[in-house]
C-alpha cells in the first residue's frame, strides 16, 4: 500500500505520482489522506490502481478516469468523475452538483445523495445513486444508465437523448421530452446488474425507468417554419 | 466565482475562538476571490457603534472622536484599526452621526450595537493581517472573499454590505435586475450607495425587514423578487441565514455540529473546524431558506 499524506505532499506530486502508474503497475493500491476538500485529488488516472481518498474531496475528484477504482471515503465536491472513459468511482457519502457529468463510460456510485445536474449529458458512463439526486440531472444525457434509489428533483432527464433513467421513488418533475417508459425484460436484466455491480440492496422491480420520447431533437418538416 | 464563509456559534465558550476560525476559513478561500476581502463580526452586544473607513486614516481619525462628540453632544470613544475606525455613540445619534461622517466624506461601513464591520481590497490574508481579525471575539460572523463581476475592485464594492441596523449580507453570484430593483427600493427610502448589486440585495433584506418581515420572511422574498445567481449569507443580531436561488449554481456546503453552524462556499473552508469530521455536512437546497435565530 501506498500513503500518500496531503498534509505533507503537495496535490501535484500525489498527481504525478498517479498518472505515473501504467498498466504493469505493482503499485496497485494508494491511500490518500487529509484530503480537505482540495480540488483535483486522483484526474487522469490511466491504470488499474485502486485509490482510498479518506475524508472529503472538492472540485472533480476522478475526473477523466480511466481504468483506475477511486473510493472516496467522505463526500465529493461538484463535478466527480466528470468525464470519466471507465474504471470505477465510488462516493461513501454525498456529491455536489454535476456528479458524473459527460461520463463516456465506467461506473460511478454515490451512496449518499447527489446533487444538480447529476448525470448531466452523460455519454455512457453509469451513474448509481443510493439516495436522491437534485434537479436537471441527466440534462442532456447521450447514452448510459441512471439508477436512483432514491427520489429525483424537477426536471428529471430535460432534453434527454438515448441514456436510461430508472428511479425507485418519487419524481417530482421530468423535463421537456423526458417520459416515463415501459420496463421490459432487458431493462430488467441491465438494472439487476448495475445493483449488484454497485452493492445496492434493491429489488429491480420497484423501479420505474424514464427516457426520451425522442420528439424534441428530431426534425420535422412539419416545424420547418418554427425553426 | 467569490467565496463566502459564515459562523454561528450555539455556545458561548467558543466565543473567544471565532476570529480566529472565521479568518481561516475566509484565507482559505483566497483563490475563489482575490480582489478583495471583508469581515462582519458580532461581538459584545452593548453600546451603539459606527465603522467608519478612510483612505487616510492618519488625518482623517485624528481627532475625529472629539469632533464627533462636540457634534452629538454627548460621549464617543474611538478604536483606530488600520484604515477602520469603531465609534462608539450615544444611543439615538446615529443620525446625526452619519449625516456628520457624509459631511466630511467619511465611508461608513456599518453600524449596530452588536456588529463591526471591516473590508478592504487585497488579499484576504492580508486583510485579515490588518485588521487582526483572528483575535477578534464575538458570537457570529459572515466573510467573503470577493472576485470582482458587475461593479469595480474598491473598498466600498467589498462585501459584506450592511444597509441597515447590526444588518450585513454576502452574495457569490450576480443578479439581473439590480438596476430595476435599486430604483423600487430608492422610492421605499432603501437607496443603495453604490453601483454594486450586491448591496441591492442587502438594502432587499433590511426594506422588509423594516416593513415588518422576520429574518426568514425576508430572505424568502429574496426569491420572488431578486432575479439572477444568488448565494446569499446574512448575519442580523441575534440570527444568520443562507438562501441560493431555483438554479443554485453557485456553490454552497454546511456543516452542523452541537457548537455551530457553519457555511463555506467549499468544503474545504470548513475543513479545519474542530468536530467537522462527525458534523453534519450538507449542500442547501435551492431556492429554499435556511435560518438560525438565538
Amino acid at each position: 500500500m501506498q500513503t500518500v499524506d496531503l498534509a505533507t505532499t503537495t496535490l501535484r506530486d500525489l498527481n504525478v505520482a498517479l498518472q505515473g502508474q501504467s498498466v504493469s503497475s505493482n503499485q496497485t493500491r494508494w491511500e490518500v489522506l487529509n484530503p480537505k476538500g482540495a480540488h483535483a485529488i486522483a484526474v487522469g488516472l490511466d491504470a488499474p490502481i485502486e485509490v482510498t481518498v479518506k475524508g472529503s474531496t472538492g472540485y472533480y475528484c476522478a475526473g477523466m478516469n480511466k481504468q483506475a477504482t477511486i473510493h472516496v471515503t467522505g463526500s465529493a465536491g461538484p463535478g466527480v468523475a466528470e468525464n470519466m472513459m471507465s474504471g470505477t468511482v465510488v462516493i461513501e457519502g454525498d456529491a455536489s452538483q454535476y456528479a458524473g457529468a459527460t461520463g463516456h463510460g465506467g461506473l460511478l456510485v454515490v451512496k449518499g445523495n447527489a446533487s444538480s445536474r447529476c448525470g448531466i449529458s452523460m455519454k455512457g458512463i453509469d451513474i448509481v445513486v443510493f439516495g436522491n439526486i437534485g434537479h436537471m440531472s441527466a440534462f442532456m444525457a447521450q447514452s448510459g444508465n441512471l439508477v436512483v434509489l432514491g427520489d429525483a428533483g424537477d426536471a428529471l432527464g430535460d432534453s434527454l437523448y438515448e441514456a436510461r433513467l430508472f428511479v425507485r421513488g418519487s419524481v417530482k418533475s421530468l423535463g421537456s421530452d423526458c417520459v416515463e417508459k415501459e420496463m421490459r425484460p432487458e431493462h430488467l436484466e441491465i438494472l439487476r446488474a448495475l445493483l449488484e455491480r454497485s452493492g445496492a440492496d434493491a429489488d429491480p422491480s420497484e423501479f420505474k425507468r424514464y427516457g426520451s420520447a425522442r420528439q424534441l431533437y428530431n426534425f420535422h418538416v412539419d416545424h420547418a417554419g418554427a425553426y | 466565482m467569490c467565496g463566502i464563509v459564515g459562523l454561528f456559534l450555539k455556545k458561548e465558550e467558543l466565543r473567544p475562538k471565532l476570529g480566529d476560525l472565521l479568518t481561516d476559513m475566509l484565507i482559505t478561500m483566497t483563490d475563489r476571490g482575490p480582489d478583495s476581502a471583508g469581515i462582519a463580526i458580532y461581538g459584545d452586544d452593548g453600546v451603539l457603534k459606527l465603522t467608519v473607513q478612510s483612505d487616510t486614516p492618519n488625518e482623517t481619525f485624528a481627532g475625529l472622536d472629539a469632533a464627533l462628540s462636540a457634534a452629538l453632544d454627548g460621549p464617543v470613544t474611538m478604536r483606530v484599526i488600520d484604515t477602520h475606525a469603531v465609534l462608539t455613540l450615544p444611543e439615538g445619534t446615529e443620525p446625526l452621526a452619519r449625516a456628520f461622517m457624509a459631511e466630511k466624506g467619511i465611508r461608513i461601513m456599518g453600524a449596530g450595537h452588536s456588529m463591526e464591520i471591516f473590508k478592504e481590497v487585497g488579499l484576504p490574508k492580508d486583510v485579515a493581517a490588518r485588521f487582526k481579525l483572528q483575535a477578534m471575539a464575538g458570537s457570529h460572523g459572515i466573510g467573503h472573499t470577493r472576485m470582482a463581476t458587475e461593479s469595480a475592485v474598491t473598498t466600498l464594492g467589498a462585501h459584506p454590505f450592511s444597509t441597515g441596523t447590526d444588518q450585513c449580507l454576502v452574495h457569490n453570484g450576480s443578479l439581473s435586475n439590480h438596476n430595476q430593483m435599486r430604483r423600487i427600493l430608492s422610492e421605499k427610502g432603501f437607496a443603495p450607495q453604490t453601483q454594486n448589486d450586491t448591496e441591492v440585495a442587502a438594502c432587499y433584506i433590511s426594506s422588509r425587514l423594516a416593513e415588518g418581515a422576520n429574518l426568514g420572511e425576508a430572505l424568502e422574498g429574496t426569491l420572488q423578487d431578486l432575479d439572477g445567481f444568488f448565494t446569499f449569507v446574512v448575519g442580523t443580531k441575534n440570527g444568520f441565514g443562507v438562501v441560493r436561488d431555483p438554479i443554485a449554481c453557485k456553490p454552497a456546503v454546511m456543516a452542523e455540529t452541537e457548537d455551530y453552524v457553519a457555511f463555506g462556499s467549499e468544503y474545504r473552508a470548513l475543513a479545519n473546524l474542530p468536530g467537522i469530521d462527525t458534523a453534519r455536512v450538507w449542500e442547501p437546497e435551492p431556492a429554499t431558506v435556511y435560518f438560525w435565530e438565538r
